[in-house]
């Protein structure tokens, strides 16, 4: 086995120590502390944080890829290496991925979706065939099917249900410590909803949504939860696979748009003069391109660059990672504008302040002004719009996806599976579930970021406070 | 306010020239004309003269910048650069990889794509605007609060699955309105009423949502106070104060996308198959057609400066301390 850091993979590391890093930081700054303390100690920001913490788990497993030892070659000794790239998730899924079946087949079915014609008990007959997987085990379905069902699902709701009792427990016993009380003082406190964080609304959500996975797991022992799509293929698998797509596309999105926004705007702001003539006009220009347009165009060329180096790239996986790399890249560059704008316009508005200009007569050079008191100042609009933007682009992905310049069509992606949903709708009888999946999973995700994002400008954005508490 | 329009003018035309040159180095130095007749002719198997006939039909064997073979003027004038920018500034496109003339196939959409765009953004801005006001009339109730929720929800739902799901159950489902086409005539509004609903309902979230604290905002003034104190009545407040004073920003920032409705709208024309500028668009996507993604770049961001100046003239004509220089 050798591990493989994909390009995106890099970049998804390198934010998550960002994040640890951030987080140092703000434990150590009382004032950062307290509005992020305020931001999770709302109800819907502590529930979305739990909702979001689980799809960035979902997703960092599934950016540990590797590949497998091939066959070493005896002549020379070298080992060869599979050309397939997989990743931690893929090992947990592997059970239900490599069930496929030969078509479509509805969610929990044991029978496949079209009629086929087959040889049974000596005679040719045109019947809805038995799947492949989906319910083989059982011998006389009609009757089976029920009670095994419920058998399936509450051994999977019974064992999450323990699970998250013993975690629910070592975080009460952590408390209890922490507290200096009884452990049956600590649940009465998180019962009664006294606690410093919504816990109660956090551990419920944790349960509800550990009680769906252990469902969804242990049914897919037998069958397929949520279907399979043209190929026979499990929808489910293809559903988590693209949720790591969603959450690359809206946090390295944001790598690129916060250093070139952040930078560009302080820099216009704080020299004014040609370089603030210069910045504008390199965002005016990049703004008064249509997004779609720009990224087109940018997207056909890469794929032109892509097609004509087949050598650059080892594997199908890198190549279309390349191409997700790049409309982060591209998509970061047509949305850096806006950001860039207020930054410029905050910047303005702070160097005018009446400490900055004590700063300057006391000769403290430009560049300390900037980091001591331009920068922190600009934090909080910087966060706040950060936070807003990543549930745009997880959507503006599934739009690009459909107009056929966003991420490769191998990609597993929300777009991509919208994308073939919609010529599935349109047969008949319907076959809904992909697109349900797909709804039901991005609705999650985006949901969770907008009511997520919500917490942190209530918490930062000191009018908004004043706004929603009279 | 002559001077002012014609300093944005001049400007506009700065960027324009900027964006050309951007576009030009994309298509023809980051992406030589080589690569676009190899992908145009299919495959690997292009012969060399092949290329060089599909680049001199185009005029794409010229030099970029600078033609050194020419004299005088014609060292920059008889360029790829000068031949596919300058013209662009006449709206003479050129010719489409089909061999259509672009700029009147352009012509032709355009129709099509404001019959679809225009009641959108009449029929949406309205009732963003109003539902919006109601909202900020119960501000702190019950209504409010879950009228915020349900908002939240819909700014969380891909404009895709509006699409898909209201083509499904209205078109197909229930059979009210054709599924997609596009006619012109008297018979129009049958097409355009299920892609218009749609698109209205689709933005409402976000939309109502932003024009709601827009409205709280304004609700919160100094104004406002007077005007209660004085003892007029909540509803009197709200439209008589209020809903005039926020218009303005409303509005004014409206403004910046009326040029930009001729542009259509991607997915929806797709969907719809309504033969707008934004279902052009993608198909010159599909078909990997260099000159119409460049003419449509060009169009679009012309549309989009013109955009920008309405809105400050719309500024300065809304409120009177804004002085245009």
């Amino acid at each position: 086995m050798k591990p493989v850091l994909l390009l995106t993979d890099l970049f998804v590391f390198a934010l998550l120590a960002a994040g640890v890093l951030y987080i140092r930081h703000v434990r150590r700054t009382p004032q950062l502390l307290a509005n992020w303390r305020l931001a999770l100690q709302r109800p819907a920001g502590g529930v979305s944080a739990v909702i979001l913490g689980l799809f960035l788990l979902v997703a960092l497993t599934d950016s540990l890829h590797y590949r497998r030892a091939g066959p070493s070659d005896p002549s020379t000794g070298t080992r060869t290496w599979s050309v397939e790239t997989r990743s931690a998730l893929d090992l947990v899924l592997a059970p239900i991925a490599v069930s496929q079946e030969r078509s479509y087949s509805r969610p929990l079915a044991w029978l496949g979706f079209r009629k086929e014609t087959f040889e049974r008990d000596g005679r040719v007959v045109r019947d809805f065939p038995r799947l492949k997987f989906g319910g083989a085990h059982l011998s006389d379905p009609p009757s089976q099917w029920a009670g095994d069902m419920a058998r399936r699902a509450s051994a999977g709701i019974a064992g999450a249900a323990l699970a998250w009792m013993l975690a629910a427990l070592s975080i009460v016993a952590l408390l209890a410590r922490r507290a200096s009380e009884r452990l049956g003082a600590t649940i009465a406190r998180i019962v009664r909803g006294r606690t410093r964080y919504p816990l109660r609304a956090m551990l419920l959500t944790a349960c509800v949504l550990m009680l769906a996975i252990g469902a969804a797991a242990s049914l897919s022992t037998g069958y397929h939860v949520l279907g399979t799509d043209r190929v026979g293929a499990s929808v489910l698998v293809a559903a988590v696979k693209s949720i790591r797509t969603a959450i690359v596309i809206g946090t390295l999105t944001t790598l690129v748009v916060l250093p070139l926004a952040v930078a560009l705007g302080v820099t216009a702001g704080y020299f004014r003069g040609w370089i603030d003539e210069a910045i504008q006009y390199l965002y005016t220009l990049l703004a008064s391109i249509p997004d779609v347009l720009l990224i087109a165009a940018a997207v056909l060329l890469l794929q032109v660059k892509i097609d004509s180096n087949p050598a650059l790239f080892e594997t199908a996986l890198e190549r279309a990672d390349a191409r997700l790399f790049f409309l982060c890249l591209i998509l970061g560059i047509t949305s850096f504008t806006g950001l860039c704008r207020l930054v410029r316009g905050e910047t303005m508005k702070l160097r005018e302040l009446e400490y900055i200009q004590a700063a300057h007569a006391f000769g403290v050079r430009s560049a300390r002004i900037l980091a001591r008191h331009i920068l922190p100042n600009v934090a909080p609009i910087v966060l706040i719009s950060t936070v807003m933007q990543f549930s745009g682009f997880v959507l503006a992905e599934a739009v690009l996806s459909y107009v056929g310049v966003g991420v490769d069509p191998q990609t597993a992606s929300f777009g991509v599976m919208i994308n073939t949903a919609r010529l599935e709708l349109a047969a008949t009888p319907v076959i809904w579930w992909t697109l349900a999946t797909a709804f039901v999973f991005m609705f999650l995700i985006v949901l969770s970021a907008n009511v997520f994002a919500d917490a942190v400008r209530d918490a930062f954005d000191p009018r908004s406070r004043l706004r929603s508490e009279p | 306010m002559l001077g002012f329009l014609v300093r944005r003018i001049a400007y506009g035309l700065l960027i324009l020239a900027g964006i050309n040159l951007v576009t030009f180095v994309l298509f023809f130095k980051v992406n030589s004309p080589d690569d676009m007749a190899r992908l145009q002719l299919g495959g690997k198997r292009v012969t060399p003269e092949a290329i060089e006939k599909w680049k001199a039909e185009r005029g794409y064997d010229r030099p970029a910048f600078v033609n050194d073979g020419a004299r005088g003027v014609a060292t920059l004038t008889d360029t790829v650069f000068f031949d596919s920018s300058a013209r662009m500034f006449a709206f003479d496109f050129g010719r489409a990889d089909s061999g259509r003339d672009i700029a009147a196939e352009v012509a032709r959409r355009a129709g099509p794509s404001l019959a679809l765009a225009l009641p959108v953004f009449i029929v949406g801005l309205g009732l963003s605007i109003s539902l919006a006001l109601g909202l900020a009339f119960f501000r702190g109730t019950y209504l409010d609060f879950w009228g915020v929720m349900v908002l939240v929800a819909m700014m969380s739902i891909s404009a895709l699955f509006f699409i898909v799901a209201g083509q499904y159950v209205m078109a197909r489902v229930l059979q009210l309105v054709p599924i997609s086409g596009f006619e012109g005539g008297a018979d129009t509004w049958r097409f355009l009423l299920l892609p218009v609903a749609i698109s209205v309902v689709a933005r409402l979230g976000p939309e109502a949502r932003f024009y709601r604290t827009l409205f709280l905002e304004e609700i919160g003034k100094d104004y406002v106070r007077t005007a209660r104190s004085k003892g007029l009545s909540e509803p009197r407040v709200l439209f008589g104060h209020v809903l005039r004073n926020a218009l303005i920003p409303i509005l004014s920032n409206s403004v910046a996308f009326i040029p930009l409705l001729f542009m259509g709208s991607l997915i929806t024309e797709s969907f719809f198959s309504i033969p707008g500028l934004g279902n052009y668009l993608i198909e010159a996507i599909g078909a990997q057609d260099f000159a119409i993604v460049r003419a449509m770049v060009f169009i679009g961001s012309v549309l989009y400066i013109i955009g920008l100046i309405l809105t400050d003239i719309s500024y300065s004509w809304a409120d009177p301390r804004i002085r245009l220089q």
